[in-house]
C-alpha cells in the first residue's frame, strides 16, 4: 500500500477548538472532525458547491493584524490575538480552511439563521411524513428537530405542485416535497454526464422535472434517491414497502462486476428490502449502479435450489456428500474442478485444496461485458483476482470451457465438480454433460443441475460472509445479511466436507480457520484476518499478476495498466 | 429524435440567417440560447417543445437546458397568443397612478381576462412587472411599442384603434 | 432659496430639439473625440483618471468604479470581458432607457473607452427584453460606429480591436444582479453565483475576468476623461462625486428624469420645487429614494447624523441631500436613483403588497430564504388586503424579512426584505390597524395597488 502524501496541514479554530486540517478543507468537513455538526442540505462532498440551501451558515473571522506593521493585535480581555469577525454569516460549504480561520457555529445569530431556514423550508413542504418513505432518514425531520423552532407561524395556503411524477423507470418524484437543493441535477450532470434533470419556472414555484419525452433512466438513477435529503425522490421499487427504522443494515459488496462497489443491505426478519451504496472514496465514492441494487432478488427467485439431490432424488446432505466422495475417489485423477469467479476468496482457497486433494485440473469461466466507465467494469465476475491470489487459477478465465470439453471427449475427465457454474452455458454440449458425472454446488437451478448426479444447494452472497478481491486488487469483505433458505448450506462447510470425503486432510469450513490457513499458505495474505480487515478494504500486492491481460477498461478509481491496454489489441 | 425534427423547423430564411449569425457572437454556443429563442418567437409566435429541442440540437445542448431557460423568463411563451400583445405595467409607480384600472379597461374593451386570448383573437392582455418608464405612468407595451400615461380614457382609445385596424383587415 | 439648477452632463442632449440618435448627429456634437484622445493614452492613465474621479457605480450598489476596474485579474492570460448592465429593472428607475433610446453613441463611446483602458476585446450590452426598440437602436448604433472605425478591428488606425454585441434579456429582474446577468448571458437560468469564489473580476463570464458596469456609469467615464478625474471629482461632494440621474415617479406634479450634481439637491427641493410638489389637494406621505428596494422614508420623521467634527445635526426627510452617504446614514440608499413618491391617498399595507408581489415574482428561487420568504411576505400582505388582516401580521412580516436579509446568495435578499422591514417599522400603526380599516368599504375613488 502506498501511503498518501502528507497534506498541507493548517490550524483552524472551531467553536474554540483548535484543529489541524488539510488546507482548503471546507468548514463543514473541518467542523465534522472536531465533532461539531454544521447542518446542510445542498452540500454533498462529491458534487460541486452551489450554496443554495443556506442551512450551513456560520460566522467566520480572522486574527487581527495591524495593517501597517503586520503585527498581531491583541485582545486585552483574553490576552489572545483579537479576531475580526465578519458580521454577515457565511456558508460553511464554500468557506475553505485557511491558516488562522476562526469559525463559530454556536452563536445566537447562527441559531436564528438555522431556525429561519428551517421555517422557510417547511412553509411550502407538505406535512405528509406519516406516508412518506423518507421518514426516519429525512434531513428535514432530523434538522427541524435539531435546529428548528418547533412550531409554525405559517397560515397561508401552501403551493401546489405535481405529487407523482414518474421521472424514470425507477424513480418517482413528489415536487411538493422537493426543497430545490439541486443535488440530483448536479449528480446527473457531473457524475453520470446525463444532463436530464432541471428546474423549470421560477421562485417558490420552481419545479424539478425532465424535458417532456425524456426520462431519468440511466443506470445510476437511484443515486438521486439516495442523495435526495428529503422525500422528493423515492425508489419505485422500495416505495411504500417498509419503514426504514425497522431495517437492519449489513455491509456488503456489489458483485455485479470486478469494481466491487461497497454496499449496505437493508433487511428485516430475513427479508431484504433494498441495497444502497456505502461510501468508499477508493472504490465507489458514494455511488452504485441501479442494476446492483436488484441483485438481492435472486435470494427469493423461483429457481432457487433448496433440496439436496442425489441422482435427481431428494436426500440428506450427508448422504449426498458421501456419494460425492465415493464418485471422486473412484475417478482417480480424472476429475476437473470448475471454479467460479463469483466465489469468495475463502471458497477459492478451499476449492484449491479440493483440487489438490484430487489432482484435479481447474477451470474458470469468464464473464466479459462492456464496462460503463463508471462503476461497472468489463469483468462481470467479482472475484477472478481472488482466485489468482489464492492460486486456484494461474491464468485468466476463458469464455468457454473448450479445453475441458476436449478432455471429456478423450475420457481424460470423467467427473466434473462445478461450483455454481452452468457448464452447458459455458460451452459443454449435452453429450459431453451426459458422458461425465457432475457434482454441483450452487444456488440456482440451471441446465447443469438437471444433469448433475449430486446437487448441493449453497448460499448467495447475502447469506454468508467472506471476502472478494476487486479489480484494484483490493480485498473487501461482505457480511451475512439474512439466513439462507432451509436446505441450503454454507459453501465453505460443503467444500470442507467434500475435501474430507474425497480423502483430503480434515479442514474446518469456517472463516477464522480458513484465514488462519491463508495467512500461512498465501504470501500476500499474511497478517490479514477477516475480523480485522477494514470496512474500506485493503490493497494487496498486484505485481505478481502484472503480466496478465485483464479485461477491464477505465472506471472510477481504476486505470488499466499500460501493458494491459496494448495486450488487449 | 433530432432526425425527426425538420432541419429548418419551417422558420423564415431570414430568421435562419440571423440565427446562424448570432451564434458567432459568442465563444460558447450556449450563450446564444436567449437570442435564438427571441428570434424563433418573433418568427413563429411562441416556443414549442419542438423548438426547444431544435435550439438544443443547434447549440449542442440537452433539451432540458433550454426548457429551464424558456420557463424562467416570462417573455418566452409556450402557447400562441392573440394578434396583439398588450402588456400593462403592474408595479408600484404605475399602480399608484391607476395601472390596475388601465388593465381592467383593456380587459373590458376586449371582453377578456389577463393571460387569455380575447374571444375575437385580437389581443392577449397581461400584467407585467416594471417596464422602466415610471415617470410616464401608467405605461403599456403593445407589441414592441411603449404607450405612456395610459389612463382609462387612453386605454379605451388604444383599444378602439386596435379594433378598427382589425375590422379594416377583415 | 431656489432649488439648484440641473447640471446636465449625461443628459446634455436628451430631449434637445433636433438631436437624433444617429452617428452623424453625435459626431456633429463632438462625439467620439474623447475616444480618439483615449487611444493615444496609456491604459493605466485612463484607469487612474477614473480612480481620481471617485465615480461610484450608478446601478444601485454605488461601488467605486475605479476600484472595480482595479480588481480585475490581468495576469490570468484569459480574455477580459466588459458586460454592460442595461437591464434597468429596479422599479422606479428609468434613466438608462433615455440614454439608450436617445443617445446610444454616448454609451458606445463610454464602452470603448472602458474597454480600451481594460484591454477588453469583447463587450456585451445586456439590455432588458422589454426594450425591443432600444436593442435595435443599439444594434444600429454599433453598426454605424463599426463602419466609422470606432468599434471593431483596429479602431481609429490603432492596433486595438474590440467588438460590441447587444444581448437581449427576457423579463427577469434578477438579471440586474451582475452574476445573475453573467449566467443569463451564458444562456442559463440567471441564478446568481456564490461569492466567493465567483467574483466577476476573477471568475466572471465564461470563468474569465469580467467587468460589469451600468449604462450611466460608462457614460460618466467618457466625461471623466474629457474633463479629467480631478475636475470631475469637484462636482458633487467628497466621496459622492459627479452628477447623477434622478428618476421621479408617483404622486408629484412633474414626474420625470433630472440630472444634478450628487448631493447638491435635497429631497425636498427635488420633490417640491423641481417636481412641482404634491398633486392638488394632497400631501406627501412617504418616499422611496433609490428604487423600490431602498428603505422607505416617512415625511415627518427626522434623522440625527454625526458630523465629521463629532457634533451632530438633525435632518428632516426634505433636508436630506440626494447623495450616497447621507441617504445611507439615514438608513436607506441612493440605489439606482429611482425616487417613488406616495401621497396621503396611499395605504401603506396596500403599497407594500404591491411591492411584495413584485419581489415574489422576481425571486429566482435558487436559495431558500429569498425563495420562500419573498412569497410568504407576498402571501401575508395579499391576505391582509384581500381576505383577513390580523393585528400580528406586521410583526410577522418584519420577522420573515429579518430571516432573509443578509443570508442569501445575492443582494436580492436585502432588496426584497428592506421594503417590508421599513414599511412595518415606520407605518406599524397602519399595519396593526389594517384589520379594522378593512371592515370599512373602500372609497370609490381609492387606488387599487394589488
Amino acid at each position: 500500500m502506498i501511503a498518501p502524501l502528507k497534506p498541507d496541514l493548517i490550524t483552524v479554530n472551531i467553536d474554540g477548538k483548535e484543529i489541524a486540517v488539510p488546507k482548503g478543507t471546507n468548514a463543514i468537513e473541518a467542523a465534522r472532525l472536531v465533532g461539531v455538526d454544521v447542518p446542510y442540505y445542498c452540500y454533498h462532498p462529491k458534487l460541486s458547491v452551489v450554496g443554495n440551501c443556506r442551512m450551513c451558515l456560520i460566522e467566520i473571522g480572522m486574527p487581527a493584524v495591524d495593517p501597517a506593521t503586520k503585527t498581531p493585535i491583541m485582545d486585552p480581555a483574553t490576552g489572545k490575538q483579537k479576531i475580526n469577525w465578519i458580521p454577515r454569516p457565511q456558508i460553511g460549504c464554500a468557506t475553505n480552511a485557511s491558516p488562522g480561520l476562526h469559525i463559530r457555529t454556536n452563536t445566537a445569530q447562527i441559531k436564528d439563521c438555522r431556525e429561519g431556514v428551517m421555517e422557510f423550508l417547511l412553509v411550502n413542504h407538505p406535512l405528509d411524513c406519516p406516508i412518506c418513505d423518507q421518514a426516519g432518514e429525512c434531513k428535514l425531520q432530523e434538522q427541524s428537530t435539531g435546529y428548528g423552532r418547533g412550531y409554525s407561524r405559517y397560515v397561508e395556503q401552501k403551493n401546489f405542485k405535481p405529487k407523482r411524477t414518474q421521472l424514470g423507470p425507477r424513480v418517482m418524484l413528489d415536487d411538493e416535497r422537493c426543497i430545490l437543493c439541486s443535488r440530483c441535477i448536479r449528480f446527473c450532470k457531473e457524475v453520470v454526464k446525463d444532463d436530464v434533470l432541471g428546474f423549470i419556472d421560477r421562485g417558490s414555484y420552481s419545479t424539478l422535472t425532465c424535458f417532456p419525452g425524456k426520462a431519468l433512466e440511466n443506470n445510476y438513477s437511484l443515486n438521486t434517491v439516495d442523495i435526495c435529503p428529503v422525500g422528493a425522490l423515492t425508489s419505485t421499487d422500495f416505495r411504500f414497502k417498509m419503514r426504514v427504522w425497522f431495517l437492519k443494515q449489513t455491509n456488503s459488496i456489489d458483485t455485479e462486476s470486478s469494481v466491487g462497489a461497497n454496499t449496505v443491505v437493508w433487511s428485516r426478519e430475513g427479508v431484504i428490502y433494498r441495497i444502497t451504496p456505502r461510501p468508499n472514496d477508493g472504490v465507489n465514492d458514494t455511488w452504485m449502479a441501479d442494476t446492483g441494487r436488484e441483485l438481492f432478488k435472486a435470494v427469493r427467485a423461483p429457481n432457487r435450489l433448496t433440496a439436496v439431490k442425489l441422482d435427481g432424488l431428494d436426500t440428506s446432505l450427508e448422504v449426498a456428500l458421501n456419494s460425492a466422495g465415493a464418485i471422486l475417489k473412484a475417478a482417480g485423477r480424472t476429475v476437473a474442478l470448475v471454479g467460479s469467479g463469483r466465489s469468495s476468496v475463502e471458497e477459492h482457497s478451499l476449492a484449491r485444496k479440493l483440487a489438490e486433494t484430487l489432482g484435479a485440473s481447474t477451470h474458470m469461466v469468464s464473464r466479459i461485458g462492456e464496462g460503463d466507465r463508471m462503476l461497472i467494469s468489463g469483468d462481470r465476475n467479482p472475484n477472478v483476482r481472488g482466485a489468482l491470489v489464492v492460486g486456484l487459477i494461474k491464468k485468466l478465465p476463458t469464455e468457454k470451457l473448450t479445453a475441458l470439453g476436449g478432455a471429456i471427449d478423450t475420457g481424460a475427465v470423467t467427473v466434473v465438480v462445478s461450483l455454481g457454474e452452468d457448464l452447458h452455458a459455458a460451452g459443454l454440449t449435452a453429450a459431453q454433460l451426459a458422458k461425465v458425472k457432475i457434482i454441483y454446488l450452487g444456488t440456482h437451478a440451471d441446465t447443469t443441475t438437471k444433469a448433475a448426479q449430486v446437487v448441493v444447494p449453497t448460499l448467495t452472497v447475502f447469506e454468508k460472509s467472506g471476502t472478494l478481491v476487486n479489480q484494484q486488487f483490493r480485498l473487501q469483505k461482505f457480511a451475512k445479511c439474512v439466513p439462507g433458505p432451509a436446505g441450503a448450506t454454507d459453501d465453505l462447510a460443503v467444500l470442507a466436507k467434500l475435501v474430507v470425503t474425497a480423502g483430503g486432510t480434515a479442514t474446518l469450513g469456517d472463516l477464522p480457520n480458513v484465514w488462519a490457513s491463508l495467512a500461512t499458505t498465501v504470501a500476500g495474505l499474511a497478517a490479514i484476518s477477516y475480523a480485522t480487515l477494514p470496512d474500506t478494504g485493503l490493497l494487496l500486492d498486484s505485481t505478481p499478476f502484472a503480466s496478465l491481460p485483464f479485461c477491464e477498461g477505465e472506471t472510477f478509481h481504476y486505470q488499466p495498466a499500460a501493458t494491459t491496454a496494448t495486450m488487449k489489441v | 429524435m433530432s432526425a425527426a425534427i425538420s432541419s429548418s423547423m419551417n422558420l423564415k430564411p431570414a430568421t435562419l440567417l440571423r440565427i446562424d449569425e448570432v451564434i458567432t457572437h459568442y465563444p460558447v454556443k450556449r450563450s446564444a440560447t436567449l437570442p435564438l429563442l427571441h428570434l424563433i418567437q418573433e418568427d413563429v409566435g411562441y416556443i414549442s417543445e419542438e423548438a426547444i429541442t431544435w435550439v438544443a440540437t443547434k447549440l449542442e445542448l440537452q433539451p432540458i437546458n433550454v426548457y429551464e431557460v424558456v420557463t424562467f423568463y416570462p417573455m418566452f411563451r409556450q402557447k400562441p397568443i392573440g394578434r396583439r400583445h398588450i402588456k400593462v405595467c403592474r408595479t408600484l409607480s404605475c399602480a399608484l397612478l391607476g395601472g390596475y384600472k388601465t388593465c381592467e379597461a383593456f380587459e373590458h374593451a376586449f371582453n377578456t381576462h389577463r393571460g387569455e386570448i380575447s374571444p375575437d383573437g385580437e389581443v392577449t392582455i397581461e400584467f407585467v412587472e416594471c417596464l422602466a418608464s415610471c415617470g410616464t405612468a401608467p405605461v403599456v407595451l403593445i407589441d414592441d411599442d411603449l404607450h405612456e400615461n395610459v389612463d382609462v380614457a387612453k386605454a379605451k382609445k388604444l383599444s378602439d384603434q386596435i379594433k378598427s385596424e382589425a375590422s379594416q383587415r377583415r | 432659496m431656489p432649488a439648484p439648477q440641473q447640471r446636465r452632463i449625461i443628459f446634455k442632449h436628451i430631449d434637445a430639439p433636433g438631436y437624433t440618435n444617429d452617428l452623424a448627429c453625435y459626431v456633429r456634437h463632438g462625439g467620439y473625440e474623447i475616444l480618439k484622445k483615449a487611444v493615444t493614452l496609456p491604459a493605466a492613465t485612463i484607469i487612474d483618471e477614473v480612480k481620481k474621479s471617485g465615480l461610484r457605480g450608478r446601478g444601485g450598489a454605488g461601488f467605486p468604479c475605479g476600484v472595480k476596474w482595479g480588481l480585475v485579474d490581468r495576469k490570468s492570460g484569459k480574455p477580459i470581458y466588459l458586460v454592460v448592465n442595461a437591464d434597468e429593472s429596479e422599479p422606479g428607475t428609468f434613466k438608462d432607457r433615455y440614454i439608450i433610446h436617445q443617445d446610444p453613441h454616448q454609451l458606445l463611446e463610454g464602452i470603448m473607452i472602458a474597454s480600451f483602458a481594460n484591454n477588453v476585446k469583447q463587450a456585451y450590452i445586456y439590455i432588458r427584453g422589454e426594450f425591443p426598440h432600444g436593442a435595435r437602436i443599439l444594434e444600429q448604433a454599433v453598426a454605424e460606429a463599426r463602419a466609422a472605425n470606432f468599434v471593431g478591428p483596429n479602431i481609429l488606425g490603432t492596433s486595438y480591436s474590440c467588438e460590441i454585441f447587444v444581448h437581449r434579456g427576457a423579463g427577469a429582474y434578477i438579471c440586474g444582479e451582475e452574476t445573475g446577468l453573467i449566467e443569463s448571458l451564458e444562456g442559463k437560468r440567471p441564478y446568481p453565483r456564490i461569492k466567493p469564489p465567483y467574483f466577476p473580476a476573477v471568475l466572471g463570464l465564461y470563468q474569465c475576468p469580467t467587468i460589469v458596469n451600468n449604462v450611466e456609469t460608462l457614460c460618466h467615464v467618457k466625461h471623466i476623461l474629457e474633463m479629467g478625474g480631478d475636475t470631475y471629482a469637484k462636482i458633487g461632494t467628497p466621496n459622492n462625486t459627479g452628477t447623477r440621474l434622478l428618476c421621479v415617479s408617483g404622486h408629484v406634479k412633474r414626474p420625470g428624469y433630472y440630472e444634478f450634481a450628487v448631493g447638491e439637491i435635497t429631497l425636498g427641493e427635488l420633490l417640491n420645487e423641481v417636481c412641482g410638489g404634491p398633486l392638488p389637494g394632497r400631501t406627501f406621505k412617504a418616499v422611496i429614494p433609490g428604487g423600490s428596494s431602498a428603505k422607505i422614508l416617512k415625511f415627518g420623521e427626522t434623522f440625527t447624523l454625526k458630523n465629521k467634527d463629532g457634533s451632530s445635526r438633525t435632518l428632516t426627510v426634505e433636508e436630506i441631500p440626494m447623495d450616497f452617504d447621507t441617504l445611507a446614514a439615514c438608513g436607506t440608499m441612493g440605489g439606482s436613483g429611482g425616487v417613488i413618491v406616495m401621497d396621503d391617498s396611499v395605504n401603506m399595507v396596500e403599497a407594500l403588497a404591491n411591492i411584495n408581489a413584485f419581489y415574489a415574482h422576481e425571486s429566482c428561487g435558487q436559495c431558500t430564504p429569498c425563495r420562500e420568504g419573498s412569497l410568504w411576505m407576498k402571501k401575508i400582505t395579499a391576505r391582509m388586503v384581500h381576505q383577513q388582516a390580523r393585528s400580528e401580521d406586521g410583526a410577522l412580516l418584519k420577522s420573515v424579512a429579518d430571516q432573509i436579509a443578509g443570508r442569501t446568495i445575492c443582494a436580492f435578499g436585502e432588496a426584497c426584505s428592506w421594503p417590508t422591514q421599513s414599511f412595518v417599522a415606520k407605518f406599524g400603526d397602519e399595519f396593526k390597524g389594517y384589520a379594522e380599516t378593512r371592515k370599512e368599504p373602500k372609497r370609490a375613488d381609492a387606488l387599487e395597488l394589488v
